[in-house]
């Protein structure tokens, strides 16, 4: 088949068109909207202003939008660096052979297919002060002496959501890390065997390095997914105990729809899109590094 | 592994068990009086019922919409190598930067002009639009792994595009087709932030929003009802997940080891 470039891409086109049109007006036209919309003084239902920067030098003098970015921070690295090392862990245990292996490997999907909220939802049944588990389990294990209402504390709540979250993630790493571990080709195990490696050495020469493209994957993923995470904390604390959970998601949904503070939600849209673009940037770019040399 | 399960059964637990259990100071994990008062309680009360339904429609309607128009899409992305590619690899991959509060605030402000906040098919649509990158990226992965030479036999013997896509494409992509159908009925029914900011009325919002609501002040009192409203609402996504999960893995592996 030797049509000309223009025939081709015009023919690629009008396949695509029942894609495209949905596709400009409910995602690429309210992005660059929303991106826009950050930069003016727009409230609902008023005229549109171009202010500038305005909105920013204010929200940099406001405590809030720090608390709330500093946790969301703190959440994202620790949920992102725990799946990974627990993922990982998980995956190299499903691609050996033993003997509850292929219950385990239905037993992880299920945080991963319960709705977010469902999973909140589970654990404040374990978080709850007066009846839950976990308080009966550090009590009787004398622990502590008196119930923590860990959902309400200023100490164990942040710990709490992130256990939660990672709870939630790590079956998702663990799943798309297995796939990439049944890629590695066997017989460079059994090379490294007759070499004399032992399975650390394996693990550090072989494993690690041919996973790279994909955790690198994995990773940029589940960063930017975790730091846009809102239904999950939503249900176990709506942002408190005084705004300690409060995400920056959280902030944003509360100013915009609560509030009708939609220029500050904005605002705190575009400062997520060049925060989680610099943490990538340095991220991929060291990758990106490492593998040419 | 005590971990990743225990959650989903003391939730199981909990809602087999009489309320003042539920509140007695030593804990069973297996109900001393197991009783189903908890599950008739749901299925009696209309809100959480009309809510099940309500993500039940969402979910069909945005699955059977995204599939139709994904497949031809699909096939363009697989057949032919032009810039469109380029622009389609980097949307994909950008659109998963942007919060979804930046496009939040406009999107709602179109579809009130649409008269499609507070609607089924407004919601859905939504979901198509958000489930698309995942579903082209698989499908066009499947397609580009159907040997070419079967178009090229039918389009000799005269076959329109639409032909080859319908006739030839899809029966050979159906196991795919269910995976990918699987994929974005799941991932509606899970939403929730869309589902919370647009859907007003409470007899059209949608499952995750009905339960969050039980999570306030009278949450407190109604464990039980609410811990088995949430197993039956895990139950159709852990089914329909058992089936898919090797072939989304495998899907998303097979769009990126191909391109």
């Amino acid at each position: 088949m030797k049509i000309n470039k223009s025939v081709e891409q015009s023919i690629q086109l009008k396949l695509l068109l029942p894609v495209l049109i949905p596709v400009i007006i409910l995602s690429v036209f309210p992005i660059l909207r929303g991106i826009y919309l950050g930069f003016t003084d727009y409230r609902l239902g008023s005229s549109i202003n171009f202010n500038f920067l305005d909105n920013y030098s204010h929200m940099l003098q406001d405590r809030y939008f720090w608390r709330s970015f500093i946790v969301g921070f703190i959440w994202t690295f620790a949920v992102t660096i725990g799946q990974i090392i627990f993922g990982l862990g998980l995956a190299l245990l499903l691609n050996e052979k033993f003997k509850f292996n292929s219950l385990t490997r239905v037993l992880i999907l299920i945080p991963w297919a319960m709705p977010p909220v469902i999973r909140g939802i589970m654990w404040r049944f374990i978080y709850d002060t007066d009846a839950g588990v976990l308080n009966y389990f550090f009590i009787s294990a004398g622990i502590f002496d008196t119930p923590i209402n860990w959902l309400n504390s200023f100490t164990y709540t942040v710990p709490a959501i992130i256990v939660v979250g990672l709870w939630g993630e790590i079956p998702k790493s663990a799943v798309f890390l297995l796939a990439g571990l049944k890629t590695i080709p066997k017989d460079l195990y059994e090379s490294a065997k007759l070499d004399g490696a032992n399975s650390w050495q394996e693990f550090r020469q072989i494993t690690i390095p041919m996973l790279k493209p994909i955790l690198a994957a994995i990773v940029s993923l589940s960063f930017m997914w975790n730091f846009n995470t809102f239904g999950l904390v939503w249900v176990l604390t709506q942002g408190g105990p005084g705004g300690t959970t409060r995400l920056p998601m959280l902030a944003a949904y509360e100013e915009a729809f609560r509030y009708g503070n939609v220029v500050f939600a904005a605002s705190i849209g575009n400062v997520m899109i060049i925060a989680i673009s610099v943490v990538l940037y340095f991220y991929l770019k060291k990758q990106f590094k490492e593998r040419t040399n | 592994m005590i971990f990743l399960s225990f959650p989903l059964i003391w939730a199981f637990s909990l809602s087999f068990k009489p309320t003042p259990e539920i509140y007695s100071d030593t804990p069973n994990i297996i109900p001393v009086n197991p009783t189903i008062e908890h599950y008739n309680t749901v299925f009696s009360e209309q809100s959480i019922f009309q809510s099940m339904y309500n993500s039940l429609m969402v979910g069909v309607i945005a699955t059977i919409i995204v599939l139709i128009i994904s497949l031809p899409a699909a096939y363009a992305l697989a057949r032919y190598k032009t810039v469109v590619n380029k622009i389609f690899l980097g949307w994909t991959l950008t659109s998963q930067i942007f919060p979804v509060i930046i496009i939040m605030v406009p999107l709602y402000i179109i579809l009130r002009s649409l008269s499609l906040t507070d609607s089924i098919l407004g919601l859905s649509l939504v979901y198509i639009v958000w489930s698309l990158p995942f579903v082209l990226w698989m499908l066009q992965g499947y397609i580009k792994g159907i040997p070419f030479e079967l178009e090229e036999a039918a389009a000799l013997d005269g076959a329109s595009k639409s032909e080859i896509i319908f006739k030839i494409i899809m029966p050979l992509l159906l196991p795919a087709l269910g995976a990918t159908a699987l994929f974005s009925f799941i991932s509606a029914w899970n939403e929730f932030f869309f589902a919370l900011v647009l859907m007003k009325s409470q007899d059209l919002i949608t499952l995750p929003v009905d339960l969050a609501r039980f999570t306030g002040m009278e949450g407190q009192a109604r464990m039980g009802p609410l811990a088995a409203a949430s197993i039956l609402s895990t139950i159709p996504s852990l089914i329909l997940f058992g089936f898919i999960q090797k072939w989304f893995a495998e899907g998303l592996m097979a769009g990126a080891v191909k391109e």
